[in-house]
């Protein structure tokens, strides 16, 4: 991997200066079961196409973003702030663990 | 043999430089490489052959062909051929038993070809299986390349820089300075690579101009590494532009290989550059228009050429080169015999397209041309100049192998012609095959001069259309590079507190710890300094701690939902202890959280968690989007842990703020002034003992050190903090937990609070409340006082059961005391659990809590 990463504030920039956390996955609500936790903690789409996915320019401005990645090209579509999301009943909380 | 004074020749003849070749002492010109003075020097065997140890010389003296590797003051495999001239040089033969000229292993082409035919080792030296560790020895001093001198050591040195460049153009030539000239018109930025040693001297307006340096590969994003020698350039680039031109390929015949044939561009090179005459008697055999030239050349040089072979015109029935010791005589054509001492032949120029292929360029036969050129060009890359095929003449159609003796297609890894048919034979039917069978194209040129004639003589064979048959895959680095440029000089940051300087003076033993440099003790007697801790008044530098202010309205908000514990009930002033999961449930770091204010948090994180920590606090509350501020202040603020029996004493000696009992009790944080420092002082307790972690502004940090040091306190070190907290039984995280660990199994069960609406872990560890553990981390006392390593098996019923994550010897406990993971039916305190140490099995008894002051008295005191 070698390719540039466009940072929201820091425009195209070596990708080596990025760290990755892994595609965007959906939280669940509340009370999942033990299938529905596993399935979020551990498993991933890991698709060969476009991908939504967490970014932070950590060696950069430090700013954590979201990208739009074809995994194919490394061609990244699409950069933006993520929208807050105040947690609460039903919201559709997105984040990915990484650990 | 030097000619006459040639118009454009490159040696200073008023200043002789001398060398040592093979043991010969050699004297040749400024300007000259160690080559062409060796071969002035009438010197032509310059290595031994690959595989079969045959003589070789020069052959293109361009610094692409094989033959002329040695070794040069102890550095294997430099081309001496382009490798520049140096006064005391010591120029040796590799691959050699004996020497250059006469060479024992050579027996291998006498008598080893009915026994070497391709693919032999892989076939002959299979069985018996045992056998081959001494094949193994055997085959690696008989075949191969230079020997690295493995006293030489680290004797280079190598860095790695990282640039930019609007517009990089690889190649020097006619074409890739006029491309660089041209860029360079439309604004700063342009950049030049050129692997010839005298484009260093090169001066183009509003170019950088590289030399000699060698573009590696092309990668995606821009990305050229540039290999100048001991420096390797990362470049960014917006434009690339491939020059590379075009390689001469040698000619497939009989004795191509011989000493004395060479290719044009060699021949001309010794002529116009060096002023060397390559020969007495030359016969020419080209091509195409480019290899008929040089006959003209060699002419004006005073150099008889007495036949000029256009095999555009001719088919001889037989071709084939003989000669006497490995060297030129006589070229047979047909029924004529022609004497000679110089075979210039060449089969006509191919692009060197390898860099554009790496890109992505597709690459095509041309018909026309006879020869693979690329298309298709990826975005950002350009071609200019003849590696596109522009200028080159049609050549030969066929190759011309015909004739008794070896053949070589491949001269690196000394392939013949029968090599190939006899591959095509067994059934290597594609390209890419046949490639690793023979190992064609995968020798020191990377198939520069064999991968053209090797696909030729493929398409003759399976009676296929080049095109149809296509090009093998172009991989990087495009040209040799030594290991070491790749490897770069290490450089890791050694991450350095404000008092460093303090603990070397003291003669600390200094050692790494996570990214920081940290004392292990002051001297050999760290029990001395638990002692002192336990007895009177110690110092420790903990500003390796990570430290984050959280602020802001949601910054208890944000802290409640990262943590399972509470925090929201906490009045300022206050600390409580958190472990951070993952929503995995497991323990990713721990520390302490001090409420400062009703929306201000001081958190601190264990020393190597600091990055990963502060990341993660991002993260979650990017998602969120809490109004919150996070900012990681481990560099700024120095943290020391002043502790012992004696530390509020000594402390109500540096501040006039009151930190008697009543006044400062366990777990408050005051922000005092300690010898006039503004301080954050946490009474807390790793080390079980009264103690406060006074956090202040790093620059103060020797001045804080040295009057704590003059209160009476004795500087302790990493490994009696490890003795201290293990006999409270704390837990280091990452040491005594892993990735799977849990709050439960861990034997922190008390601290998630389940009733919490949603935090990070929640879910999961809802789950493991539910479900009984598999294993427990428990203490454990030695019934004996042997010492278990960290590591070490716990052994059940002859079987292993568990593992050993931290053990000390313990003056205040008595004992060897420790930490491990045992079944959960094996947690009760008391269990008898056994230990293997050394191969024996050791006894050891299961405690729960604390090994030393269980009440924890003396630090809550």
């Amino acid at each position: 991997m070698s390719f540039l990463l466009p940072c929201p504030f820091c425009g195209r920039r070596p990708v080596d200066e990025f760290t990755c956390f892994g595609e965007v996955t959906k939280r669940p609500a509340s009370s999942p079961t033990l299938r529905e936790l596993t399935d979020y903690v551990y498993f991933r789409d890991n698709a060969a196409g476009v991908q939504r996915e967490w970014w932070q320019h950590r060696a950069g401005c430090g700013e954590w973003f979201l990208a739009e990645r074809d995994t194919r090209t490394n061609e990244v579509l699409e950069v933006k702030l993520p929208e807050p999301q105040r947690p609460g009943p039903g919201s559709d909380l997105v984040g990915s663990d990484p650990r | 043999m030097r000619l006459e004074p040639q118009q454009r020749e490159r040696i200073d003849r008023s200043r002789p430089v001398s060398f040592t070749f093979a043991g010969w002492k050699v004297t040749g010109f400024e300007g000259d490489t160690l080559g062409s003075a060796a071969f002035a020097a009438d010197k032509r065997v310059f290595s031994r052959s690959f595989k079969y140890h045959r003589p070789r010389g020069l052959l293109c003296c361009s610094g692409h062909c094989p033959n002329c590797l040695m070794t040069v003051d102890g550095v294997p495999n430099v081309r001496v051929c382009t490798e520049p001239i140096r006064e005391g040089a010591v120029v040796r033969g590799q691959n050699v038993r004996w020497s250059l000229d006469l060479d024992f292993m050579s027996v291998t082409d006498k008598i080893g070809a009915p026994f070497t035919p391709v693919g032999f080792y892989y076939r002959t030296f299979i069985r018996p299986r045992r056998l081959w560790p001494l094949y193994e020895k055997f085959l690696r001093s008989a075949a191969g390349l230079g020997k690295l001198d493995e006293r030489a050591g680290h004797s280079r040195r190598y860095d790695v820089e990282h640039r930019r460049a609007r517009v990089l153009v690889v190649g020097g030539g006619q074409a890739g300075r006029a491309a660089a000239l041209a860029a360079a018109t439309t604004g700063p930025g342009v950049v030049l690579v050129d692997e010839d040693a005298r484009h260093g001297g090169l001066r183009l307006k509003g170019v950088e101009v590289l030399a000699p340096a060698r573009a590696l590969g092309i990668w995606e994003g821009g990305l050229v590494p540039v290999d100048a020698g001991t420096l390797l350039y990362r470049f960014r680039v917006e434009r690339i532009i491939v020059a590379t031109g075009a390689t001469e390929q040698p000619l497939v015949f009989p004795g191509n290989d011989l000493v004395g044939v060479m290719l044009p561009d060699g021949a001309r090179r010794l002529v116009r550059d060096y002023s060397v005459k390559p020969g007495n008697r030359a016969v020419v055999l080209a091509s195409d228009d480019a290899g008929l030239e040089i006959a003209d050349d060699l002419r004006e040089a005073g150099i008889a050429v007495p036949r000029v072979l256009d095999l555009r015109d001719i088919r001889p029935r037989e071709l084939a080169a003989q000669g006497r010791k490995g060297r030129v005589r006589r070229l047979v054509v047909d029924d004529e015999s022609i004497d000679c001492d110089l075979l210039v032949a060449s089969a006509g120029s191919q692009p060197a397209y390898s860099l554009l292929a790496q890109a992505g360029a597709r690459i095509e036969f041309d018909p026309e041309l006879g020869v693979f050129v690329p298309t298709e060009l990826p975005p950002g890359v350009e071609a200019v100049g003849s590696v596109t095929g522009e200028g080159l003449g049609k050549v030969a159609p066929e190759p011309a192998y015909r004739g008794g003796g070896k053949c070589f297609v491949c001269v690196c890894e000394d392939v013949t012609t029968k090599d190939m048919k006899r591959a095509i034979a067994e059934g290597f039917d594609s390209i890419e095959l046949a490639k690793r069978y023979t190992t064609t194209t995968m020798g020191p040129c990377q198939g520069k001069l064999c991968h053209l004639s090797s696909i030729r003589l493929y398409a003759q064979e399976n009676r296929m259309y080049e095109s149809a048959i296509g090009t093998t895959t172009a991989r990087p680095p495009w040209a040799p590079v030594e290991l070491g440029l790749l490897a770069g000089r290490e450089l890791t940051p050694a991450r350095l507190t404000s008092i460093h300087w303090r603990h070397v003076e003291a003669g600390a033993t200094i050692q790494w710890a996570g990214p920081w440099k940290r004392p292990y003790a002051y001297g050999d007697k760290p029990d001395d300094e638990v002692r002192a801790v336990h007895e009177s008044l110690g110092v420790i530098d903990v500003s390796t701690l990570g430290k984050l202010v959280v602020e802001g309205p949601d910054a208890v908000a944000l802290l409640e939902r990262l943590y399972p514990n509470r925090f929201g009930d906490m009045k300022p002033g206050r600390i409580r202890y958190g472990v951070l999961t993952s929503d995995g449930g497991r323990i990713m770091d721990d520390g302490t959280i001090a409420r400062l204010a009703d929306d201000l948090y001081y958190v601190t994180t264990t020393s190597t968690g600091a990055d990963a920590v502060t990341a993660w606090f991002e993260w979650w509350n990017a998602v969120w989007g809490y109004e919150a501020e996070i900012v990681n202040v481990t560099g700024a603020i120095a943290a020391l842990n002043l502790a012992g029996p004696r530390s509020r004493d000594a402390l109500q000696r540096l501040t006039e703020a009151d930190v008697s009992a009543e006044e400062f009790k366990y777990l408050d944080a005051q922000e005092i002034e300690v010898a006039g420092i503004p301080t954050l002082a946490l009474r807390i307790g790793f080390v079980g003992e009264l103690g406060y972690e006074l956090h202040f502004p790093s620059p103060a940090g020797e001045f804080l050190w040295d009057r704590l040091v003059a209160e009476g306190a004795r500087p302790f070190g990493l490994e009696p903090q490890r003795v201290l907290r293990l006999e409270k039984g704390h837990v280091i995280v990452g040491q005594d937990t892993d990735s799977e660990s849990n709050l439960y199994s861990s034997g922190m069960s008390w601290l998630p609070k389940l009733d919490k609406d949603d935090f990070v872990g929640k879910f999961a560890l809802e789950h493991f409340a539910r479900r009984e553990e598999k294993e427990r981390l428990v203490g454990f006392t030695m019934e004996d006082d042997y010492l278990p390593a960290e590591g070490a098996q716990v052994v059940i019923e002859g079987r292993p059961a568990g593992r050993v994550t931290s053990a000390r010897r313990s003056e205040a406990a008595g004992a060897v005391i420790g930490l491990a993971w045992v079944p959960a039916d094996r947690a009760e305190s008391g269990t008898r659990v056994e230990i293997r140490i050394d191969r024996l099995l050791r006894g050891a008894r299961v405690m729960h809590g604390a090994f030393f002051d269980a009440a924890g008295e003396r630090m809550r005191g």
